[in-house]
């Protein structure tokens, strides 16, 4: 049952993170990540560690999606490479 | 250079995806991790320190001591990020926007020009980046953040029994300042948690973790063993070693809370303290 779930949020996890790389904007990567970051967390809760999911959600797709975003705002918006 | 990296970097990938094969399974009830130390947490956790949450009771108990520098280190970072950033600011170095309140025009005031009182009831400061009037914004964040900070409290005092804990709790506090300084504006958000209240709550929570630990030292017991607490709080060692977690978690919620909300300070106004996101 839990299978399809798992693999389908993996292959997702994937894509984000490739997309978090690829993409020009940085503003655009910063939310990506904060995408990846939300699959992160639903595949944490689907092993069973709610504790570290929670932690994820928190963190890595809350507080850290707003310093990327407030680090870009005062840097540039476009990557040099 | 760029070539090279990528060698680098697919090389890596590929060692780590060829010997996660040699890892146990998911679940293994084999595994060195599941037939040495787990055992014992699962079978003794909830007598030992009558926390039903076994994660808490090893990240707080058991592994107290990693938790402790682990606090340490969230403290460190804000410091880190403090001095990289920090710049002091005299009230006339940039230019500033302001509106007059009773008809409604916006003022430029250039460098070194005479600025209204902080406190004025009849100007109002603006950020430089223009933004309309978001009552809708404003007003639901006014409704939403007071429950978002009972939950945080409900998160902190409830890691015994369900997910979370001091530092998840920590961080949606954090989460409740950022949502106001983001959607009011961040002078606002510093006039009610301001920097001096930052750098003290972090350091206090630091504190709280190391000092009770010396405080067990001083009852004759090893670093971090609560049990040495029980005649101080008046309770079993038992539900000494309980209480000994709900203290600790506190001090990481105060010590996160703050070091997260001064790190997007710093972040979000370049160091200045003035003008936020």
């Amino acid at each position: 049952m839990t299978l399809p779930i798992d693999l389908a949020i993996l292959t997702l996890v994937v894509i984000s993170g490739i997309g978090a790389l690829a993409v020009k904007d940085l503003l655009g990567a910063s939310i990506v990540f904060s995408a990846y970051s939300f699959l992160m967390c639903l595949a944490w809760a689907s092993m069973g560690a709610v504790d570290v999911a929670f932690t994820e959600a928190a963190v890595g797709a809350g507080v850290s999606t707003v310093f990327c975003v407030a680090a870009v705002f005062h840097t540039t918006r476009r990557t040099k490479d | 250079m760029k070539f090279l990296a990528m060698i680098a970097v697919v090389l890596t990938g590929g060692l780590l995806i060829f010997h996660t094969g040699a890892f146990p399974d998911f679940g293994d009830a084999n595994s060195p991790a599941n037939t040495y130390l787990s055992p014992y947490y699962l079978e003794n956790g909830q007598a030992d320190t009558h926390a039903p949450n076994v994660v808490t009771s090893v990240l707080a108990d058991y592994r107290g001591y990693d938790t402790m520098f682990e606090t340490t280190v969230v403290f460190a970072a804000g410091l880190a990020c403090f001095f990289l950033l920090r710049r002091k600011q005299k009230p006339g170095d940039t230019p500033r926007m302001y509106r007059h309140l009773p008809t409604g025009v916006t003022l430029h005031i250039k460098e070194g020009g005479t600025l209204p009182a902080e406190d004025s009831a009849v100007f109002r400061r603006l950020d430089s980046e223009f933004v309309p009037h978001q009552i809708i914004i404003k007003n639901t964040c006014r409704i939403v953040i007071p429950f978002i900070q009972i939950f945080a409290l409900y998160v902190v005092a409830h890691g015994h029994y369900s997910p979370g804990g001091g530092f998840q709790g920590g961080v949606l506090l954090a989460a409740s300042f950022i949502l106001y300084a983001i959607s009011h504006d961040l002078r606002r958000a510093i006039r009610r948690f301001p920097e001096k209240v930052a750098a003290l709550f972090g350091s206090m929570g630091v504190l709280i973790y190391a000092g009770t630990g010396v405080l067990c030292l001083l009852f004759g017991a090893n670093f971090l063993n609560y049990e040495a607490l029980a005649p101080l709080l008046g309770v079993s060692p038992v539900m000494a070693r309980s209480h000994g977690i709900l203290i600790v978690e506190i001090g990481v919620a105060f010590a996160v809370m703050a070091v997260i909300i001064w790190i997007y300070y710093n972040l979000s106004s370049a160091g200045k303290h003035d003008e936020g996101l």
